[in-house]
């Protein structure tokens, strides 16, 4: 196996691992996101019926809030015992623990995602499972775009002592044009006439932020691991 | 899973050139000259905020220097990249472990980083170095200080590098546990390895070291050798000499 590859898996691994002994992340995230979906569900479903569109906005507000819930940890589990040194002092490229930290982010949001999405479609009544693969391409590309500079966020403030604090006030606004494209492709994806050309350009550019994120990621977390 | 071998820069020599570190308006290192061999092990004393930890860092490539440079033979860091850090093993004081893996899971993890082939297979050897074969599937989080230090070294110990650095590799460690990292320290000098240790434990590495290199604010100063003692002694004295001064 290639060895970004091998690196980026043996990193991902082990945060599973670490993961699946406290279930701290998954919890977490997994009891605010349905909380969020429950609370939403009661302000706007009157006799059986959601306002238009905000379906797609309490999807993406769950995903955005519960994602950001689910970052911290990433790094901050590397800062106990200062094992983030260990890591970067291995003879492996960066990169690869970059990538390797994303993919079990993007994991653990997917399963919650799953869960929310599916909430989402009961409560609401979205056709989100009849469109399923349009709601699953829109959700995945926001993720990435997401969780990459939500990664390298996480991963710049684990030595600072406000990090919980400034990881959402400097995460939204640059994944603000992300979660727009996710909410607008969503909309006209499950509203009552689906416009899947309006759709298709949403997803277009979901792909164009996540190409930037991505690549300002790797080309960035090198430099901001080292002191 | 196969791995791929990751190639290893070989030094036999560490210089570090008039190196300065700054952190905001604070000087952690002030002009540190000094130059390590292979087959050299050397200790590194100095008081509480002495910047022993910070040179430890500089010369594992993790903090970078702000002035001066820093050769591993005939390279710098930037130059040799991560097939330097293939040859480096650091033991900081907070020891660089999961607490939520197993010490079998812990070392299978570094194992695989550093490329090793059968990283099962250096786990167990590891295990049985540090003495913890019997706890190996247990969580580091219920072990004691000593117990995570023998393996945190073991850990560092792994790809046999050349270059090793130890900040305070005794703390925890009872009399027996001790007494072999004594004996490992003499097995890795005579490997040729190149071995700096950070220490307070005078008294243990008394006799051990080949030299012993004292920092003081940031700067090496010249431990007091005229008057014929222990090492305690002589650091006592030149810790004296410099309150003088």
């Amino acid at each position: 196996m290639n060895s970004f590859l091998r690196v980026a898996w043996l990193v991902m691994r082990k945060d599973l691992r670490v993961e699946s002994r406290s279930w701290e992340m998954m919890s977490t995230t997994l009891f605010f996101a349905v909380s969020c979906v429950l609370v939403f569900s009661f302000a706007f479903v009157r006799e059986g019926r959601a306002i238009e569109g905000a379906a797609a906005g309490i999807l993406w507000i769950a995903v955005a809030f519960s994602g950001t819930l689910s970052l911290g940890p990433t790094f901050e589990r590397e800062r106990y015992h200062d094992a983030l040194r260990g890591l970067l002092l291995a003879p492996v490229e960066r990169a690869a623990v970059f990538v390797g930290k994303l993919f079990g982010v993007l994991l653990l949001m997917s399963i919650v995602e799953v869960v929310v999405a599916v909430l989402v479609a009961l409560l609401f009544q979205a056709p989100i499972i009849q469109y399923f693969w349009w709601i699953s391409a829109l959700l995945i590309l926001g993720n990435l775009g997401f969780a990459s500079v939500g990664t390298l966020f996480a991963a710049m403030l684990a030595r600072t002592r406000s990090r919980a604090v400034l990881l959402p006030i400097l995460l939204y606004p640059i994944t603000m044009p992300a979660l727009i494209a996710g909410v607008m492709g969503t909309v006209a994806v499950i509203q009552i006439e689906p416009n899947f050309e309006l759709a298709r350009f949403w997803l277009a550019l979901l792909l164009f932020f996540d190409a930037i994120f991505l690549t300002l990621a790797l080309w960035t977390f090198e430099p901001v691991m080292t002191e | 899973m196969s791995s791929q071998p990751i190639s290893v820069f070989q030094f036999n020599e560490l210089i570090v050139s008039e190196v300065f570190r700054y952190y905001g308006r604070r000087t952690a290192l002030r002009n540190v000259t000094l130059t390590l061999r292979s087959g050299e092990l050397v200790g590194l004393v100095g008081p509480n905020g002495a910047g022993k930890s910070t040179l430890l860092g500089v010369m594992a490539t993790l903090i970078q220097p702000s002035k001066g440079s820093v050769s591993y033979g005939d390279r710098s860091s930037r130059q040799a990249g991560a097939s330097l850090r293939a040859n480096i093993g650091f033991l900081s004081h907070d020891l660089q472990l999961y607490s939520d893996l197993t010490a079998r899971e812990n070392l299978e993890f570094f194992a695989g980083l550093y490329g090793l082939d059968r990283p099962e297979w250096h786990a167990e050897n590891a295990l049985d170095h540090a003495g913890l074969a019997d706890r190996a599937d247990d969580l580091v989080q219920g072990f004691s200080r000593g117990m995570r230090q023998r393996l945190a070294l073991e850990r560092v110990l792994l790809h046999k590098p050349r270059l090793i650095l130890l900040d305070e590799p005794f703390t925890g460690l009872d009399e027996v546990a001790g007494t072999r990292l004594i004996a490992r320290l003499r097995e890795l000098k005579n490997e040729d390895c190149i071995v700096l240790l950070a220490t307070h434990d005078l008294e243990i590495v008394d006799g051990l070291l080949d030299r012993t290199v004292m920092l003081h604010s940031g700067e090496i100063v010249e431990l007091e050798k005229t008057m014929h003692g222990s090492l305690r002694e002589q650091y006592q004295r030149t810790l004296q000499l410099i309150s003088k001064v």
